[in-house]
């Protein structure tokens, strides 16, 4: 599985290493013609006014907009991902809506379905303000979404590649090998 | 149980502004000029280095007026500089709520021994370096994030390639060490052999690590971030040059397409001219800020 990572500025590395840890093969995105032949996009933790602006200068936005496999949002990948940005994630989200970064907190939550403890980091972090109707919620942290599944895109206001646990991510590929398979 | 300032929160935050630049704004206009043009962050102060160079004096921590003016313009992370050891600065703008804390030796030293004891805060701090001892005591200290120091305010890139060429060049030297050998290199380097040790063992520093001082045009961002810097600082460089929006702009896309020497090209086009800057090298070593900092 060839999955890109955005790398217009962000941490992007963080999800490199966790994608080649489960064996995916990252793939470094800063221009459209990057996209082509990948199995998955992983939009990362940074800036989103960042990104936004580098995406816009080389229409690498409208590019994801039409990029077909799944897609993993951590973050600031999650606010360029919603209804007011890019559109593919059908959730409203408010940017900084935990606080400043005095207020950026770690805590456990609860994945759907699994009894052990997923460690959740949460720094200057987008919160949920309303998901569409179709929108599975995968995790909460105090009765509020965190960790979302719109079909093929799964979007997070914490950082799972800031902890050595990788079942945020193997979520993600789970849904990249269905999405392959179904191609087949 | 939710648990505030751990230091994965604190250095979390800077691996979120990685390959990204951060400018020095003066107030709520050049703050949105940098906003627009990609920043990943912004650095409140009273002064850019360049003109705290030019008319002397003592350079405080910035009014906090201007730092919630600043804060109140952007929606990206703002970061503010207190006084080496001015530890009251640092808790004025912790309740400020800045996101990061520059210990900066940009503005004049409140203690000629000792450093912030950064542990005791729940924002995170980063602080300059010119060598991996220095950068190991920081982080000893509780620093979050460090930037290479270089000469802040002359426009001249040439200390910053060589801090950065000393830090890097250190890491690699630490790898190659026998385990036995690094007891007596914490001793030389005057740092916790805990951090030395680390260091040796994952080549690289444990925080995310910025350069800063002497940027100037996207060329040096894109130099910087070739040599292996995280990220870059931009001071002077861009609000003392002739096009500070165009400018700001450059820099932000040199930094993203550092190994593209074609975009390097076209970005590095029409720009007026950069800050005219003081060479390093002309300075007498009173004017040096590299050397605050013990």
């Amino acid at each position: 599985m060839r999955i890109g990572v955005l790398a217009v500025q962000g941490n992007f590395r963080e999800h490199e290493a966790m994608l080649r840890r489960l064996g995916a093969e990252p793939v470094e995105v800063r221009k459209p013609d990057e996209l082509a032949g990948l199995d998955g996009l992983v939009v990362p933790g940074g800036e989103s006014t960042t990104f936004m602006r580098l995406m816009k200068l080389y229409g690498l936005d409208e590019a994801i907009r039409t990029f077909e496999p799944p897609i993993l949002g951590t973050c600031a990948g999650m606010i360029v991902l919603d209804r007011n940005h890019l559109g593919l994630a059908d959730v409203e989200v408010d940017r900084n809506a935990y606080g400043r970064q005095v207020a950026s907190f770690e805590a456990d939550l609860r994945l759907a379905g699994d009894e052990r403890p997923l460690r959740g980091v949460f720094i200057r972090a987008p919160r949920v303000r309303v998901t569409g109707d179709g929108v599975e919620v995968l995790a909460e942290h105090e009765g509020e979404p965190v960790l979302v599944r719109d079909g093929r895109i799964i979007v997070a206001s914490f950082h799972p590649e800031l902890t050595d646990d990788t079942r945020v991510h193997e979520l993600f590929l789970d849904a990249v090998r269905e999405a392959l398979s179904v191609r087949a | 149980m939710a648990e505030i300032g751990t230091m994965r929160v604190k250095s979390g935050l800077a691996e979120m502004l990685k390959g990204g630049v951060i400018m020095d704004v003066t107030d709520a206009g050049q703050a949105r000029i940098a906003e627009e043009a990609g920043a990943c962050a912004v650095m409140a102060l009273e002064r850019v280095p360049a003109d705290i160079r030019r008319e002397g004096g003592v350079a405080r921590m910035a009014d906090p007026d201007k730092v919630i003016e600043i804060q109140e313009t952007v929606s990206i992370p703002v970061m503010a500089k207190a006084r080496i050891g001015h530890f009251v600065e640092a808790q004025i703008l912790e309740a400020l709520e800045v996101d990061y804390i520059d210990e900066s030796e940009v503005l004049t030293p409140a203690d000629t021994a000792n450093h912030i004891d950064k542990w005791k805060f729940t924002v995170p701090f980063v602080c300059g370096c010119t060598n991996i001892g220095e950068a190991l005591r920081r982080i000893g200290e509780g620093a979050a994030m460090i930037r290479t120091k270089g000469e802040a305010g002359t426009g001249d890139i040439v200390n910053a390639v060589t801090h950065m060429r000393s830090v890097f060049g250190s890491i690699k030297r630490l790898g190659a060490m026998d385990p036995d050998e690094l007891y007596s290199e914490a001793k030389n380097l005057q740092a916790p052999v805990e951090l030395v040790r680390w260091v040796a063992e994952n080549g690289r520093l444990p925080v995310v690590t910025f350069t800063a001082g002497g940027i100037a045009t996207p060329a040096d961002a894109a130099l910087c971030m070739q040599l292996g810097a995280d990220g870059v600082f931009v001071g002077s460089g861009i609000f003392k040059s002739d096009n500070p929006s165009e400018r700001a702009k450059a820099i932000v896309e040199a930094t993203t397409h550092y190994n593209d020497a074609e975009i390097l090209a076209r970005v590095s086009r029409g720009l007026g001219d950069a800050m005219s800057g003081l060479s390093a090298a002309g300075l007498a070593p009173e004017e040096l800020l590299e050397t605050r900092g013990w």
